[in-house]
């Protein structure tokens, strides 16, 4: 049960001069959620982002050190290749405006040149939207535009888009910061019922998202990876003080 | 207290009255250019106008047929020519505006806009005409693509630059590779906007008339052959027109009726092709 999926070794990112990670050594575990946390700027969302290689597209930005995904460097891969095996849910819903709920779920497959017939099609749409909860909302409105829904559905909506790719890794970027209570509590839900299937990173800033939902939680700050432990402990008994003056809310 | 706000709204009620004022000076003569062309045009304008050949001088009658002819296909080949290399450069302006080229193209392209149209037609006369011996209608079709190009470079600069950076992210992030994602993903998001420079292209060139003196020169007769000298309705109304004859002025009017029918009714499809392909973000 307790094996790891992703691992990087000396991963160092930067942007222009600013040197946003640093030397960043971490271990993921299979079928687990990790959180990220850590206050405005620590370089967490440039840390998830460089897992899936978007960093690297953003201009002047450059990395060092390598991220091994089951124990291939995927900096040594091709990046297009890599995504397709990382679904990602950005912080702010962003359904494809131009296609329909239906289209959207599998636009992974329809944009990527893939032909799939109708009823794997269908079978796909019906699955990945029961996994993401949305299923018994929008079973009628299949054909609407996906930006007619409300914010929390699309954001379960983008986590569907990312499950039809079949992902090993699902990463998610803030996904509930621009949610209210209620669509968060559905998507936290969701993600622990996920984790069966999956493997889930959460960069969050809230703490107490952190707290509910993971199983280890990475502490960042300043772009160094301060604490890495079971989520338990790092919210009990943390072993660095900036640890403990980040949760206990002197800082961030 | 009382007299200063009576003061302040006596001056804002003027200065409204200014804004009205000055915003019919502007539509009046618009309309009454309008106006008069209807006028003027409609009475000559029936089925045989617009299906026959121009008659020779002191025979009553004659159609604009060649020119209505003629003009939808230099401006279709000029759309062809334009539209692709306006596109395109039009999403490489929005990908690429922190790069070198992309200022020095950007001036270019304000200098290209700026190039009076007479001027136009002299180089393309250079290039395309006399090196061929002959005019030509692609020779006009070129001049017209060139002065189509900035408006359809802009439009879809503009448009491209305003579709969230989210979408594209999105689509990398499913592992679309990067051509794909502006193919599918960023030209579609963006489609009202580039239809709506590419129509707006077209409407302006419509009436171009001096591009086309030295290049597709007009003809009397019906030809489709592109390698030909051919007639346009600019080119018929500007010769008709400084004709000394009365029958053919009356014909300059018909075709100055047709042509404005023709530009606005592809400014009303401007804005119902906005309508149709506009997409929420």
């Amino acid at each position: 049960m307790e094996s790891s999926i992703l691992r990087t070794e000396d991963f160092n990112a930067w942007f222009g001069s600013s040197h946003v990670l640093k030397n960043i050594n971490i271990e993921i575990e299979n079928n687990q959620i990790t959180a990220v946390m850590g206050p405005s700027g620590c370089g967490k969302s440039t840390f998830i982002r460089c897992i899936n290689r978007l960093h690297e597209l953003t201009e002047n930005a450059t990395t060092s050190g390598k991220i091994f995904l089951d124990d291939k460097n995927i900096y040594e891969s091709n990046p297009t290749l890599i995504r397709r095996k990382m679904g990602m849910v950005f912080q702010h819903p962003n359904p494809f405006n131009t296609m329909s709920i239906y289209q959207n779920v599998i636009s992974g497959y329809t944009l990527n040149g893939y032909k799939l017939s109708k009823s794997e099609k269908d079978g796909l749409v019906e699955e990945s939207l029961k996994q993401a909860a949305l299923w018994d909302e929008v079973k009628d409105t299949l054909h609407k535009k996906g930006t007619f829904l409300s914010g929390g559905q699309q954001q379960r909506l983008c986590i569907a888009r990312s499950l039809a790719m079949k992902p090993e890794i699902l990463l998610l970027d803030e996904p509930t910061s621009a949610l209210d209570p209620i669509s968060t509590t559905k998507i936290e839900d969701l993600l622990l019922d996920l984790k069966k299937n999956y493997t889930i990173i959460i960069v969050t800033h809230n703490m107490q998202q952190a707290a509910r939902v993971s199983d280890k939680t990475a502490f960042f700050y300043l772009g160094e990876l301060i604490e890495y432990d079971v989520t338990k402990k790092i919210f009990i008994n943390p072993s660095d003080t900036r640890t403990q003056n980040y949760i206990t809310g002197r800082f961030g | 207290m009382k007299e200063k706000i009576k003061f302040r709204e006596s001056r804002s009620g003027a200065f409204r009255a200014l804004v009205i004022l000055l915003t019919v000076v502007t539509v009046v003569p618009l309309v009454a250019v309008l106006y008069y062309i209807f006028r003027k045009g409609i009475s000559v304008i029936d089925w045989h106008f617009l299906v026959s050949l121009p008659k020779p001088v002191g025979e009553a009658g004659g159609g604009i047929f060649n020119a209505l002819i003629g003009s939808i296909l230099i401006i279709i080949m000029a759309a062809v020519i334009a539209v692709p290399l306006g596109v395109t450069s039009g999403i490489y302006f929005s990908e690429n505006s922190k790069t070198r080229i992309y200022n020095i193209a950007h001036l270019f392209v304000d200098v290209l806009q700026g190039i009076p149209s007479i001027v136009m037609g002299i180089l393309v006369y250079l290039w395309f005409v006399k090196p061929f011996g002959h005019f030509s209608a692609v020779s006009g079709s070129i001049a017209l693509a060139f002065m189509m190009l900035p408006s359809i470079i802009k439009s879809t600069e503009e448009t491209l630059k305003l579709v969230p950076p989210t979408l594209k992210e999105a689509s990398l992030a499913l592992g679309v590779p990067y051509y794909k994602t502006i193919l599918w993903v960023i030209v579609p998001a963006g489609l009202s906007g580039i239809l709506n420079g590419i129509i707006l292209g077209v409407a302006r060139v419509a009436g171009e008339t001096a591009p086309l003196l030295f290049t597709a020169f007009g003809n009397p007769f019906l030809s489709a052959n592109i390698f030909k000298p051919i007639a346009s309705l600019p080119l018929i109304i500007f010769n008709y027109a400084i004709s000394p004859y009365d029958e053919w002025h009356r014909l300059a009017w018909g075709a100055s009726f047709i042509l404005v029918v023709i530009v606005l009714t592809l400014n009303i499809l401007t804005k119902l092709a906005e309508r149709k392909w506009k997409v929420q973000f």
